[in-house]
């Protein structure tokens, strides 16, 4: 991966196993004390799009391997000021950063730059298409609990349509042989998704989705970022939201995750989101580890 | 004007059914004689042996960009640019600014056209003020400045009353209106055709229905009001059937589509590439494969290229901020040999008709076929010359294209306008 990590899609299993082996190993329960392999390199957080979680995640995961992070928000810096996307990026790259981890709200922003620049990027979610380390630490999670993906029953409840962590989820979870039942109304669940990945099937109704399912993921509802009703936000937690009523219907051992944050009462009751189930803090928990091992990973050559 | 004649050429002509080894002779602009060793003294001598020599070529949608914004394109670059591709005509559309929508700024367009142009330049008028789709310009002065249709292109007339009005406005005064079929409520926010592609890539997708539903309506309004309606640039499958149905009805519709509409699909876009983002958007391979039957049928009346100069800045952004349209007049011969004659879809002389008799009748003007008499608008293509298009030689002042580095087997060779040879391949 020395060019950076755009997006789960490219990426082949072999690379997924040995970016998740090294992740087990960055690993809380496993690390002793800090790890200096990328001393001196320095990488550059720029986030077009407000984030806690990712740009904290990033930030840990990268001086935990002694590296310099750097982090700049969109407002207040010189894009505030009218200047284009590629120069900001050509200011940043003049200054030799070893990586760009980049969030922007435009799909492919990052792929963009990254054939106008040498430095790697690593996609830290873009627009509504991927978010790749997000699906990397779910996988991380999931796998901490179950030996092998393949086979697993995993439902992803919410606004498909516009979730980056849907789509990297399904590239990763297809492609080692995971069935993903995709749930939403119909104007958040286009049909085309079934045609994107293999193993998908959609359906409309929450109950057929949890049925059997060994894994839930619920998605962050985002009417903000809809540009029209696409489903009354009133009805949605009526329809869509989980609630303990829907849990007798998954596996016994079935886990419960959200990239956060939550929206509790939106798409997820409270005493689901702290029940025994939910694996939601394991998932920040990976997130530093698998950062690490994707830094190191583009970082190390 | 020095006389000229073109010796030895396949001489091909569509409309009058004319596909013979002949020589034209050329005289004060105008076609003096068609014919085997024509005798001309004083004359200068084409040898267009092995070389086919056909009407001159009309694109019926290019945009010039001027007056407005010349830092994209010019009458003057894209009338060359238009004349790299074997164009001698070409149409520009009126989303200018000011906005083509009065006979002053057309008088403007073919004066700085009859000054700069190299080419024949026909501007085509707006539909509405400002082509704000609410009160219509003033089209019969327009059409006696020379504008030779109306088109809001770009910002389709919503509301349905209004392009009623417009339609029985164009009748009155004999002009086609051409519409870019587009709903823009079900387009809104849209940057790539809707389908698999869009949902790969997490872009918004613009749905083939938002073509088709306006060009349902248009046909319905052409039908009550009688007026002559050209689909422009048409892309998706049911757009194509029901031009095909208005057709069978006996009503005058007509449509074009564009080389990268039949050459590209969705799925041939390299991820986020700016170059491949237009409106209509590239469609599906179904939708493709029915616009050629309609090329290959005759529902189809016309090549257009849609040419739509950007400046590189504005095509270097994140793709949902980019523009639409790519340029397109340098490709749109070399495209449409490799994907439709080469490729034993269409003959070279239905290709011929597309781009010269077929918007010739579309938009009723007096071009497209070589009649004694007639003006000396000729286009002569080689088709064997191997080239390959580099976009940054191009004439034109803007470099959007996704055909940058593509090879083609035949193209245009010389462009004559008026008995001038304005372009010759052998000039670069």
């Amino acid at each position: 991966m020395p060019g950076g990590l755009l997006g789960i899609e490219p990426l082949d299993r072999v690379e997924i196993e040995a970016i998740l082996d090294r992740a087990k190993s960055f690993q809380p329960q496993q690390m002793e004390g800090r790890r200096d392999m990328l001393r001196g390199r320095m990488i550059v957080n720029l986030f077009f799009e407000a984030s806690t979680r990712t740009r904290t995640s990033f930030e840990i995961a990268a001086k935990r391997l002694g590296a310099d992070a750097i982090s700049i928000t969109a407002s207040g810096s010189s894009v505030d000021k009218g200047e284009s996307l590629v120069d900001t990026l050509n200011t940043l790259g003049a200054m030799h950063p070893d990586a760009i981890v980049m969030r922007h709200a435009a799909s492919g922003a990052p792929h963009f730059l990254a054939r106008h620049l040498p430095t790697p990027i690593i996609n830290a979610g873009d627009g509504t298409h991927e978010h790749p380390t997000q699906a990397l630490l779910d996988a991380r999670t999931i796998l901490d609990r179950r030996p092998t993906l393949e086979g697993l029953r995993v439902a992803i409840i919410g606004d498909i349509a516009h979730s980056r962590v849907a789509r990297s989820n399904m590239y990763l979870l297809s492609k080692f042989g995971a069935h993903i039942v995709l749930c939403g109304p119909a104007s958040l669940l286009p049909a085309e998704l079934a045609a994107i990945a293999p193993g998908v099937t959609l359906t409309h109704d929450i109950r057929e989705a949890i049925l059997g399912a060994d894994v839930i993921m619920m998605l962050r509802v985002q009417f903000e970022r809809q540009h029209e009703a696409a489903f009354s936000a009133s009805e949605y937690f009526q329809f869509y939201g989980l609630r303990l009523e829907h849990m007798g219907l998954a596996r016994p051992d079935a886990i419960v995750m959200h990239p956060g944050p939550i929206n509790r009462g939106r798409e997820i009751s409270s005493e689901v989101a702290d029940s025994q189930r939910s694996v939601i803090l394991n998932q920040v928990e990976n997130g530093i580890a698998v950062r690490m091992a994707v830094l190191e990973r583009i970082l190390s050559n | 004007m020095p006389k000229l004649v073109i010796r030895n050429g396949r001489v091909m002509d569509a409309e009058r059914r004319l596909d013979a080894v002949c020589d034209i002779a050329i005289d004060n602009g105008r076609i003096a004689a068609i014919g085997k060793n024509l005798d001309v003294a004083g004359a200068g001598e084409f040898d267009a042996t092995g070389l086919i020599v056909a009407p001159g070529f009309i694109d019926m949608h290019v945009h010039l960009r001027e007056p407005g914004f010349e830092y994209a394109e010019s009458i003057e670059s894209g009338s060359r640019a238009a004349a790299a591709g074997g164009f001698t005509s070409v149409c520009c559309m009126p989303n200018t600014s000011p906005v083509n929508d009065n006979a002053t700024v057309t008088s403007y367009i073919i004066e700085r056209a009859e000054r700069h142009a190299v080419v024949n330049v026909f501007p085509i008028g707006a539909i509405t003020k400002n082509s704000a789709g609410e009160e219509l310009a003033a089209i019969g002065s327009m059409k006696q400045a020379g504008v030779v249709a109306i088109s809001d292109d770009g910002r389709p007339v919503m509301n349905a009353r209004v392009m009623r009005r417009a339609m029985e406005t164009a009748r009155s005064f004999g002009i086609p209106v051409i519409d870019h079929c587009e709903d823009l409520h079900l387009s809104a926010g849209g940057d790539m055709h809707e389908g698999r592609e869009s949902v790969r890539l997490g872009l918004r997708g613009i749905p083939a229905a938002s073509e088709d539903v306006m060009v349902a309506r248009d046909i319905v309004l052409a039908e009550l009001t009688g007026a002559r309606f050209h689909v422009a640039h048409i892309s998706s499958r049911y757009s194509v059937e029901m031009v095909a149905f208005a057709k069978s009805r006996g009503l005058a519709v007509t449509c074009e589509t564009t080389p990268h509409h039949f050459a590209l699909a969705d799925c041939d876009m390299p991820p986020y590439d700016s170059n491949y983002k237009m409106k209509p958007p590239l469609r599906s391979a179904c939708d493709i494969g029915t616009v050629v039957q309609g090329v290959v049928s005759g529902t189809v009346d016309a090549i257009a290229t849609d040419h739509a100069p950007h400046a590189g800045s504005e095509k270097m952004q994140e793709f949902e901020k980019c523009p639409f349209g790519i340029i397109g007049l340098e490709t749109a011969v070399g495209l449409t040999l490799e994907k439709l004659v080469h490729s034993g879809k269409i003959t070279l002389s239905r290709m011929v008709e597309l781009f010269t008799a077929g918007p010739a009748r579309v938009l009723n003007l007096d071009r497209g076929r070589l009649a004694l008499g007639a003006p000396a608008d000729i286009t002569i293509l080689d088709m064997e010359r191997i080239w390959t298009y580099d976009v940054n030689r191009s004439a034109s002042k803007s470099r959007n294209s996704p055909f940058d580095g593509c090879t083609f087997r035949g193209g245009p060779v010389a462009t004559i306008v008026g008995g001038r040879v304005v372009w010759s391949a052998e000039d670069r």
